[in-house]
Order: structure tokens, then sequence, then C-alpha cells
């Protein structure tokens, strides 16, 4: 059971932001900073906080992010120079929502491309903005003149008015906004939403196969991003009392990048800290060291030697500096000795099995089909002139245990994908539970019910164990795609006691706060088994479970097998005879794409073409 | 802050036709439509060769440069030094290209060969930045005013094709530009270093096991890559003068070209760049501040009909 942590720790960064906040203006101007130069850094940190959520957290580069920072800055200087809206928040709210719509649809032409093409189609996107601005929208924007006259707010609070003019008052106005984006943002980190932003950033392969709508998380952390933009930006004309046309330009965006990846990605406060950094570096190099325009030279300079050799920017180096110093480690859990692991994880492995049998894991219901729970009719897969699967006719009762052996090359692990939909057939039909599934998506297939583990782990290798089920176990309580961004994951029911079951069941449960990246192989095996278990599938299909082990983990497998397989159908993939053979109530062998024989393990052992076309050597070695 | 960039405020269209130019003719007649669309391939010419230089290095090494940009800009200074010293245009063509290629060899060599097995993400970050260095150098150098270099002259003036007037140059630059981009298809497909070339594309374990050195061969094609964005800077420099920022609009310019014509294939760049070109320059005779618009549309296009772009394969995503 995970422990909330005590409210005042919790709310720690943001105590701390405040503090921050309301001290700078005592402890910052002896150092040269002045409070126009402050007000810049938060607004700058502002914008910066939605793209960390964009490229930090949920992994994805954009170019593009001056097109809603300019957007937002517009329509709301528009708004207050043009039409008469008498409030500045209002402006300010609707310039923000603008934004976060083109973000939209921005989203739905660049999301559908990832990586490199993303990168580039933002670029090009962010280019047309500022074109559009520039000459086809002049009569709004002013062209290349940009938009002045821009007033800043004023409160009415009844007992008194509150008018921000430049200097202090300004940077009291901006930073309360900084304040609110950065509690707004750290409630999204901690929600099930943000936890799958970093699942996605990790391996979104493996977020969609676990039942998440991998493509609408990433276009909500796009307008996520633009709408913190956007309101960066209407902030930066109120700030100025101008909206300058160059906020379209690729420059804002080239320097939001720099400035995040200089101050630390995935941190939240790093785009502050670079902006803090850059603007302090521009006045130093330009005024004390008389570099003049060089300044940037010197600054693209620090960014390239950032980038190689320090990746996770200032803060993150400081963070390093400081476990170094105390001698701590990033993360205090050692590894156990591995043979007082194996000793001890199969007395666990044994109290766990009782567990598990008094409290089976939840398995999705059928809603009350009785058929065979998947059949396939003429499965075929062609890829050009190689023939992967031909005209496979197949079919599994609910509850059965059915093992699929076959040489190298058989065709197996195309077979599986084809059942989850990771890839479609060429030509052929599959009925889960008496619904056709061809052509579904892996991830709704999932949701149906049907996972599977992979032959080679596809975990979310920078989280730990824990975190690794909870991002099954969220695909499971949420369906593919919700929007409670600002619940915390700790408020969902029942959720921590299904990671903590399925960490039992998986013997992780002592492992579970350790980064994937330290667990041993054995270990990581069950967690990949365990992530397909969370999902809760009413079909598991496991892809060489037991490939690679050792034989005692081999034995601690093959129970942890018997156990889920209690009331669940599972369908097992596997080169260990002897195991398959134990485990398993009827076996198809595949033999060069096709079906060579099915029947129960005695059969199969007996049948001579089987022993002709695999086992023979096997048995007679 | 965003400082005020007047570089980047021009009108990129600028690589092919002037700015005056584009905007004068804006009627639409037989003339000016033949008009444009010459300017349309010389500009289109300049995309292919420049965004041809992008998708071999992105085909072979799998590295996105956002330096490139900065190539072209760098190769177009390169030719303007050599220039005021010799007064040569051959010269400076072979000496800007030269330095680029030096430059590209050596960019591979210190820091690009370090990223291979690093993220895509940071391969962008860190070629970015290098690409601020190489701006902000030149700007050091040689100030923010714009370079330029008179044409050879035997390609000044005009010449007549029958049914209408041509600056010569610009006939000039398609032809060298013709030449330079079947130099580099025979390189690419004719040559044994295209062959290790295709066959890194396709698996460069493979290749490295076979005891041919895959990392010399990706230098070479990181420094052939970057020449042939030089080479267009240079060889356009007497049409379009350059500022440090210049390489920014080309870099986006090249980017919806590969995006079109189907990042890492090379005819996909030579189409997708000659498709730009006449794009810009059509929609730049009807209304040019819609040209960027309307390049954007066609990208968009393509991305929904075929999302690997039009010459695009399965393979490097």
């Amino acid at each position: 059971m995970q422990t909330r942590e005590p409210t005042l720790r919790a709310w720690l960064p943001e105590i701390l932001t405040a503090v921050g906040l309301v001290l700078a203006p005592f402890v910052l101007p002896p150092l040269g900073f002045v409070p126009d130069t402050m007000t810049r850094i938060l607004v700058l940190g502002l914008f910066g906080i939605g793209f960390d959520l964009l490229f930090g957290y949920t992994g994805l580069l954009s170019f593009g992010q001056s097109a809603f920072f300019g957007t937002g800055g517009f329509v709301a200087a528009y708004l207050l120079t043009r039409t008469g809206l008498p409030s500045v928040m209002l402006a300010l709210f609707i310039g923000t929502v603008v934004a976060a719509v083109a973000g939209y649809l921005v989203g739905l032409i660049a999301l559908r491309r990832t990586g490199i093409y993303f990168a580039m189609i933002t670029v090009a996107i962010a280019e047309v903005f500022f074109f559009l601005e520039n000459s086809p929208l002049a009569d709004f924007t002013g062209g290349e003149n940009g938009l002045p006259g821009v007033p800043a707010p004023i409160f009415y609070l009844g007992f008194t008015t509150i008018k921000i003019g430049s200097g202090w008052s300004m940077y009291g106005f901006i930073a309360v906004c900084f304040f609110v984006g950065i509690v707004i943002a750290r409630r999204i980190i901690k929600s099930p939403v943000g936890k799958i932003m970093v699942a996605i950033r990790d391996n979104p392969l493996r977020a969609a196969a676990v039942g998440h709508n991998v493509h609408a998380y990433k276009m909500l952390a796009f307008i996520i991003a633009a709408a913190y933009a956007g309101i960066a930006g209407g902030l930066l004309g109120v700030m100025q009392g101008y909206m300058p046309p160059d906020a379209f330009m690729f420059d804002t965006s080239g320097q939001l990048i720099m400035q995040t990846v200089i101050g630390g990605l995935g941190t939240l406060f790093g785009p502050l800290v670079g902006a803090a950094i850059w603007l302090y570096l521009r006045d130093f190099l330009q005024g004390t060291l008389g570099l003049g325009a060089s300044w940037k030279l010197a600054l693209g300079v620090i960014f390239v030697l950032l980038v190689c050799f320090l990746r996770h920017g200032v803060i993150g180096g400081l963070k390093d500096l400081y476990e170094y110093l105390t001698g701590r480690t990033g993360t205090d859990a050692e590894p156990e000795p591995v043979a007082q692991s194996l000793s001890a994880s199969s007395r666990v492995g044994l109290a766990n099995e009782e567990r598990a049998a008094a409290q089976p894991l939840r398995i999705r219901d059928l809603n009350g089909f009785t058929g065979p729970i998947i059949e396939a009719k003429g499965l075929s897969k062609r890829y050009g002139g190689l023939v992967a699967n031909s005209n496979i006719d197949f079919s599994v009762d609910q509850g059965e245990l059915r093992g699929v052996i076959g040489p190298n090359g058989a065709g197996k692990s195309t077979f599986f994908k084809m059942l989850t939909c990771e890839i479609a057939p060429t030509s052929g039909k599959i009925v889960f539970a008496g619904r056709d599934i061809t052509g579904l998506e892996v991830t709704e297939v999932c949701q149906l019910g049907v996972t599977k583990s992979y032959q080679v782990n596809q975990l979310f290798t920078r989280l730990t164990a824990r975190e690794n089920i909870m991002i099954s176990a969220l695909a499971e309580r949420r369906g593919s795609f919700r929007m409670d961004m600002l619940r915390s994951t700790d408020h969902l029911p029942g959720l921590n006691e299904q990671i903590e079951h399925t960490l039992q069941l998986v013997e992780l449960d002592r492992r579970a706060d350790v980064p994937v990246s330290q667990l041993a192989y054995g270990e990581k095996r069950r967690l990949e088994i365990g992530l397909a278990l969370a999902t809760s599938p009413s079909l598991l299909l496991l892809d060489e479970p037991l490939a690679g082990m050792s034989p005692q983990e081999r034995s601690d497998t093959v129970r942890l097998l018997k156990s889920i397989s209690v009331g669940r159908t599972v369908i097992i993939i596997d080169h260990d005879m002897d195991a398959l053979f134990e485990l398993a109530e009827r076996v198809t062998v595949l033999q060069e794409g096709r079906i060579l024989v099915e029947g129960t393990p005695d059969e199969i052992k007996a049948n001579p073409t089987v022993q002709d076309a695999y086992l023979g050597g096997v048995l007679e070695a | 802050m965003p400082r005020s960039n007047p570089a980047s405020l021009s009108f990129p269209i600028r690589i092919g036709a002037d700015d005056a130019n584009a905007r004068e003719v804006n009627v639409i007649s037989w003339p000016n439509l033949i008009s444009q669309m010459f300017n349309g391939l010389v500009l289109g010419a300049l995309l292919a060769l420049i965004s041809s230089g992008l998708t071999i290095i992105y085909g072979t090494l799998g590295v996105l440069n956002l330096a490139h940009g900065a190539m072209y800009m760098v190769g177009g200074y390169a030719g303007f030094v050599a220039f005021s010293y010799t007064d040569s245009f051959i010269v400076a063509v072979i000496a800007g290209s030269l330095s680029v290629l030096v430059l590209g060899v050596l960019m591979e060599r210190i820091v690009i060969r370090h990223f291979y097995s690093r993220p895509d993400e940071d391969q962008i970050l860190v070629t970015f930045g290098l690409g601020i260095c190489f701006v902000e150098t030149i700007r050091y150098f040689f100030g923010s005013l714009s370079k330029s270099m008179p044409p050879p002259p035997w390609g000044t003036g005009v010449t007549s094709l029958g049914f209408m007037l041509y600056p010569t140059y610009r006939l000039v630059v398609v032809g060298i530009v013709a030449v330079a981009l079947i130099a580099l298809y025979l390189m690419l497909y004719r040559s044994r270093l295209g062959m290790i070339v295709r066959a890194g594309i396709e698996d460069s374990v493979m290749v490295d096991s076979l005891g041919i050195n895959v990392y010399r061969v990706f230098m070479v094609v990181f420094g052939i890559g970057a020449m042939a964005a030089g080479f267009a800077g240079i060889v356009n420099l007497p049409v379009a003068p350059i500022t440090p920022d210049i390489g920014e609009s080309i870099l986006v310019l090249t980017f919806v070209v590969v995006v079109i014509g189907g990042v890492g294939s090379f005819p996909g760049a030579v189409l997708g760049g000659l498709i730009s070109g006449e794009i810009l320059s059509l929609t730049s005779m009807v209304n040019p501040a819609y040209s960027h618009a309307m390049l954007f549309a066609v990208m968009t296009l393509v991305l929904f009909v075929r999302p690997r772009g039009l010459l695009g394969t399965v393979g490097r995503t």
C-alpha cells in the first residue's frame, strides 16, 4: 500500500516557489537583476512550463511554440487595444483559449507523425503563423509594427483598487500568474494524465499496448503547452505595454528550447532557471564583459556543451552534485544479493500463491459470453513475397491454457501480433468473445480484454516497477482516455490495491520502488508479465515468458503462470517444451506459417509429424 | 526576449526571385505566368539541391541536421570571402564548397559521431545549437549586413528564350544545380561509395561487420550533404544576398520540401524541391503574402494523403 505523503511535504515545492517569488525582490536586485528583467524571466518561465510538460514529460520536441505564444499575445493585445474590451484578465483568458484551439488544430497535423517529422512540421507551421501575422493579418496585428498601447490590469476589490503599473507591481502580478501556473502544472504531473505522459515519453508503443490512447494524450499535452504559451504571450504584451511581432519568430521557439535545456528538462522549473541564466548572461556578457553582439555565440557554445555533457541541465547538474556530496545515490534502494533474493523470492512466492488464490486479480467481464474466447479464421500475413502466416484457423475456449510451439521462423510472434491487433492481417478474420476485432487498434483490443507480454521486454525504463504497473492499471481503471488532469493518482479508488496485488503476484513488491534500469533480468521479465496482468485481461498472450531464464527463475515463473491462469484464458508461446507440456492443456504446433497439428501434450509428444518436423532432434538429444 | 531580427522578417522567396520582382508581377498574364514558372524552376532547383543534402544525411546517418540552413549561409560567406580576394567566380564556388565540406566533416567527426546512439531529440538539439554557433560566429566577423557577389562575366545580362527575355545568370543557376544534382545522383547510385551508403541506410551494423568502415563513410556523407547546401549558398549569391540569419528561412523551406517529398528519399527531395519552388513562385504572382501559407497547405495535404511523403518509403521514420 502506497503511503500518502504528509500534506506539508507534498506541497513543499509549491511552498518553496511562493517563498522564492516573495524573497526574489529582496535578494536578486543586488545581484544586478532589475524588476523588468525578473518579470520577463517569470513570463518566459511560465511559457516554459507548458513546453516542459510537452517535451520534458511527454517527449515531444516542438519547434513551433512561438505560434501559440504569438497567438495568445496578439489576441489579448488586439482585444485590449482595438475592441475596447475593458478587462485585461478576460482578454488574457480569451487569448489563452484561442492559443489552445490553435494548438488543437496544429496538433491535428503535426501529431500525425512522431520524432523528427514532428519537429520539422512544427517548425514549418510556426513559420506560417509568422507570415500570416506579418502580412495577411497585418490589419489586425499591426504587421511589422506590432500592437502598442496594451494596458495593464486594474483590480477593483471593493475596499481598495490595485492598479498594476510597471516595476514591482507588475512583478507581483506576473509572479501570481506564474505561481498559479506552477500549481496547475504540478497537479497535472501528479495526476494519471501526468503519469501516462511520462510513460508515452519512455515507450509509446507499450503505452498504447496496455490500453492508453497515446494520440489523445499527446494531443492533450500539446494543447496544454499551447495554452501555457498563450497566457505567457498575453502577459508579455501586458508587461511591455506592447505586443511585438517577433513573438511569432522562430527565434522565440529556439530560445525557449535552449532555456529549457539549459535549466533542466522534466523539472518544470528548468525554463525559469534557464531564462534567468540566459538574461543574466546576456546582460553580463554584453555589458560587463563588453562582448557586444557576440553574447549569443557564448550562449550557443554553452548550450552545445550542456547538450553534449550535462544532459539534465543546470538543475540536474546541481542535483547530481548534491547527491555526490552527500553520498546519496539517486535511488537509495540497494540491489539485493542474488542468492538471498532467490531463496527469499521463492519463499515469498509460495506465500503469494496462497494469497493470490484467496483473492485473484481482476479479470474483465465478457458480459456472459460463453463460446470460444478467441477464434481466428483463415488468418494470413504476407510481407511482399514472404508468407509469415498462411490460412490459420485457430480457436481457444474460455479458461483454457494453450501452448503454441514451433521452430524459429514458424510465424508464432507474427501470429500473436495479429491476435492483439498490433499488425493487421493480410486476410482473414479474428473474433474475440463473439466480436469481430479484425482491424481494430491495439489500444481498443486491450481495453476489450486482450493483451500480450512481449518476447523482448517493452518496459517504461525510466520509471520504477511500481510506476510501470500503475501505467497498466490506470488504463484498466480509466479506459483509454480521460482528462482527469487535476486529480491525484492517490485518490483513485482501488488503484493502489491493484498495483500492490500485481506486484506481489509477480514477486516484485519488495523491489517496487527500484527503477527498471536497476532490476535484474528475471525481475524485468516478471515485470513484463505484470504489465500485461495489470490491464486485467480476460485473454492473456505470453510471448516466450521463460526465454533466457535460469532454472530457478524458470520454476518460479512456471508457478506464477499457473497462478495467473486461474479463471483466465492464457496462450503461451515458448521453446521450453518441458514447461509448456507441464502447463498447457492443449498445444498448437506451427510450422512455416501453418498449423501443423493441434492436441493434448501427450498427443503432440506422440505425433510422428511433430517429432519429424520439430521435436525429433530434441528428444533424441 | 526575441530581438528584432530584420533578416527573417524578409520574405524567404528571395532565394529565387528577388522581393521587388516578385511583388511587381502580380498581374496574371501569360508572359508573367511563364516568367514566374521560370523563377519557380530556379528556386525549385536550389531547394532540391539543399534538400537532397539534408535528406542524404538523414537517410544515411539518421540525423536531422538543424544546422543545414547555416551550412547554406556559411557556404555563401566562404564564397564571398574567396571572391573578394580573387575576383573569380569559379574560385569562389570551389573554395566555398570545399570549406563547407571540411566544416561538415569536422562537425561529424567532433560532435555528431557521439550522438548516433543518443535519442533523436538530442541530435536535433545539438545540431540546432551548432547552427546558432555558426550563425553567431559569422555575425561576429561579418556583421549583420547583407553580402553579395556579382554574377560571372559570362553570366550577366539577359538571354532571349525566343518568347521572352530572362536573366542569364538564373538560367546558369538551373544548369549548375542540375549538374550538381546529377553528380550527387551518380555518386549515390552508380559508385562504390553510393553502394555502401545505401547498404548503410538499410543496416549500418551489418555493413560495419562486413569490414567496411561505416563511420568513415558517414563522415564523408555528412560532408557532402553539408556541401550541397553550401554550394547552393554560393551559386545563389549573385541572385540573393545573404545575411547571417538567412539559413533559418532556408531550413524551414527545406523541411517542407523533404516532408512533401519523403524524408530520406533523394528523388523525393528533388521532386519536393521543384514542386515547392513552383508553388511559392506561382502563388507570389497572385499574392506574395500567401505563398508560404499555400506551401504549407500543400504540405498538410500531402501529410494526410501520403503520410510518408510523395516518394517516401517505409523504413526510417
